[in-house]
């Protein structure tokens, strides 16, 4: 983990800057409104609608039953009437309750009825904090594979807030992973003004020559780690956050390893069917005579995510696994 | 019996005997294969449809299933609309995009269902919900079977819409069966109106194949929406008179059982009531009937003249702006 040093200006953790994004949006659009379980007398389960209830009232932070259904159900019949809601999973794990009404309702609803609905569903995802199999999850890959719905996820403080106010905007339903680990582990100054960061675009976090780690999430920032015990081996790696799932930023993706001819896809969840497959497919189907090595998936192997630390710290992805991949691409 | 005038009245006859004559003509395009896909009737709950769905007023928002083709002609969709539906037309309401009965205009207050049962009930909460939050005094209706009262959403919704006391109406249609499932299947509860209970939620039980009765006790359950009361559950003991869908010969349901539904036809059993109380005469509703039977007909003829969409239509509107033109995507899909 290699955290933003703070600068002279106040800095943001990713759960503040979240929470900032959500207050802004809110204030500058009446129709947003939020919903979930525990968000507004407890401010969420990790906080991140603190303080927004008494700032706007119980009818915009609606503390909801346990029915991860009935709140994205009622946001889609919200977004209908022209609301722009937010809806909380209080984990990732839990999307899966409401995944009729993600995929096929709020997903399906401008193809089948030319009548768009905009809403967010937002939630903590990733390991690395001992939740076990279900609250630990990387679940974005079910929801890739359901066209109608955009799939971000932010690995900066200043993405986190940039990406839940596109997010907000976006006239699609979008998903919002956040991921927990990095809740209060990485902070950032954030730009002045309203900070936007489009869907669709992906970010270089790194200039490199030799090769491209394409990630996202906290990956991002095991990949850094990575980067740096590279370069004093003499390899210099590119990193690229993904930041949106869905739709991949392709020309990003392309540029850099159009450049680096070496990729490496790196990702907390586990590997088949994965984001990464994808990435890769893109990177055969239009990158292919620009390789001069295999494209290798760095990714959690195909099991569920275990509970007792020496067994998840085996599953995750980490700084070392993403070396020898490097290296054995370099070396190919 | 609700305040009607003569002309109410006379619609509510006009609305359920559309509803039949309309299936019937989409049971002979069946036949001469120019439906897509399947075909849902709903044969002898005409007049929960369309009882239910006259309840409402301009404005209100309601979200039917495969047996409410009466609501949706009482909101305002033509038969043509229906017939171009079923048939897949560019002219249909989803464009060709989606069939049967998910007709939609959610614009005009009208919410198109997905397949999977009971998934409305937290959606038209939702609209409830965000219209009161828009301070739009619109009240939000909408159905289900005895099957979907089984599954997951219906509860989820139904409770947030109690805790929420959210101005919906649910129309539970009772017609016995859920596909091949009889009712003592489907649950261990004496009714549909019990399972409301357990939200905290009033509900009545009516008999669904008296249109006036559904319509009374719709209009209550509007009202109390309208006045700030909260949700209702208003379960309509009917019977679905036809297999699940048109290749279905329902072999599974009892001779007896359903010869009695027969003899109690909504539609006939209605057209009494009116001769009886001197609102109409036989020969006054066999015009209406023939006038509407040409309707329908000149209705089916021109959506079987309707174009079919072009195939390339298949890649509009999934997004509000296009992720890739159709160029750009056939460019990647054909690159060698």
């Amino acid at each position: 983990m290699t955290p933003v040093a703070a600068g002279a200006r106040p800095s943001t953790t990713y759960v503040e800057a979240i929470r900032e994004g959500i207050l802004e949006e809110m204030e500058r659009d009446e129709r947003v409104f939020l919903l979930g379980e525990d968000i507004g007398v407890y401010g969420g389960a990790f906080k991140v609608t603190e303080g927004l209830l008494a700032r706007f009232g119980e009818e915009r932070v609606l503390d909801t039953p346990l029915s991860e259904t009935a709140i994205v159900g009622a946001a889609v019949g919200a977004a209908m009437m022209g609301m722009r809601p937010v809806a909380e999973m209080q984990f990732a794990d839990f999307f899966s309750c409401a995944f009729d009404m993600i995929t096929n309702f709020a997903a399906k609803s401008r193809y089948r009825t030319g009548v768009a609905v905009p809403l967010v569903v937002r939630g903590p995802s990733g390991g690395g904090v001992h939740g076990g199999p279900f609250h630990s999850q990387n679940p974005e890959a079910y929801f890739a594979h359901t066209p109608g719905l955009k799939i971000v996820q932010p690995a900066t403080a200043g993405d986190a807030k940039g990406l839940i106010k596109a997010a907000i905007r976006d006239d699609d339903p979008v998903l919002f992973f956040e991921h927990k680990f990095l809740y209060r582990r990485v902070r950032d100054v954030l730009p002045e003004g309203d900070h936007v960061v489009p869907i669709g675009t992906a970010a270089v976090r790194r200039r490199g020559r030799d090769l491209s780690i394409l990630t996202y999430g906290a990956m991002v920032w095991t990949a850094l780690d990575a980067a740096a015990t590279l370069e004093s081996e003499g390899i210099d790696a590119e990193i690229v956050d993904l930041r949106t799932l869905f739709p991949l930023d392709e020309e990003t993706i392309l540029e850099s390893v159009g450049r680096t001819n070496r990729a490496i896809v790196v990702h907390e969840a586990t590997r088949t069917g994965g984001i990464g497959a994808e990435v890769a497919a893109v990177l055969a189907e239009r990158c292919f005579e620009s390789l001069d090595a295999p494209v290798v998936r760095v990714t959690a192997p195909d099991t569920p995510v275990p509970f007792s630390p020496p067994l998840e710290e085996h599953f995750l992805p980490n700084a070392e696994k993403i070396c020898r991949a490097a290296r054995a691409l370099t070396g190919y | 019996m609700p305040d009607l005038t003569r002309d109410q009245r006379i619609a509510l006859y006009r609305y359920m005997r559309t509803t039949r004559l309309v299936e019937e003509k989409l049971v002979a395009l069946y036949r001469q294969g120019k439906i897509v896909g399947g075909l849902y009737r709903c044969l002898g709950q005409e007049a929960t449809a369309v009882g239910s769905a006259f309840a409402l007023s301009k404005g209100d928002v309601i979200g039917p299933l495969i047996r409410n083709l009466g609501s949706v002609l009482v909101m305002g969709f033509s038969p043509r609309d229906v017939f171009a539906q079923h048939m897949g037309k560019a002219t249909a309401p989803s464009k060709g995009k989606d069939g049967n009965l998910h007709l939609g205009r959610p614009e005009e207050g009208v919410v198109s269902a997905i397949s999977m049962l009971g998934a409305l009930i937290p959606v038209m909460a939702g609209i409830a919900l965000g219209a009161r939050m828009r301070r739009q005094p619109l009240v939000a209706m909408t159905y289900i079977g005895d099957g979907g009262t089984s599954t997951g959403p219906f509860h989820e919704g139904m409770n947030l819409a109690g805790v929420q006391k959210l101005p919906l109406v649910v129309v539970a249609e009772n017609n016995g069966w859920a596909y091949s499932t009889p009712f003592r299947k489907q649950t261990a509860a004496r009714s549909l109106a019990d399972r409301a209970t357990a939200y905290g939620i009033p509900a009545d039980s009516v008999d669904g194949n008296d249109v006036l009765a559904v319509l009374a006790a719709c209009r209550r359950a509007v009202a109390r929406a309208r006045a700030g009361e909260g949700p209702s559950l208003v379960e309509a003991v009917t019977y679905r008179m036809k297999g699940h869908a048109e290749h279905d010969n329902q072999e599974y349901v009892p001779k007896q059982e359903l010869e009695a539904w027969i003899r109690r036809d909504p539609i006939e059993a209605y057209a009494r009531v009116l001769q009886e109380t001197g609102a109409a005469t036989r020969e006054e509703l066999a015009a209406i009937d023939r006038e509407i039977s040409a309707g329908v007909e000149r209705d089916a003829d021109l959506a079987d003249r309707d174009p079919f969409p072009a195939g390339e239509r298949a890649l509009e509107g999934v997004y509000a702006t296009a992720l890739r033109t159709p160029a750009e995507v056939a460019a990647v899909r054909d690159a060698p």
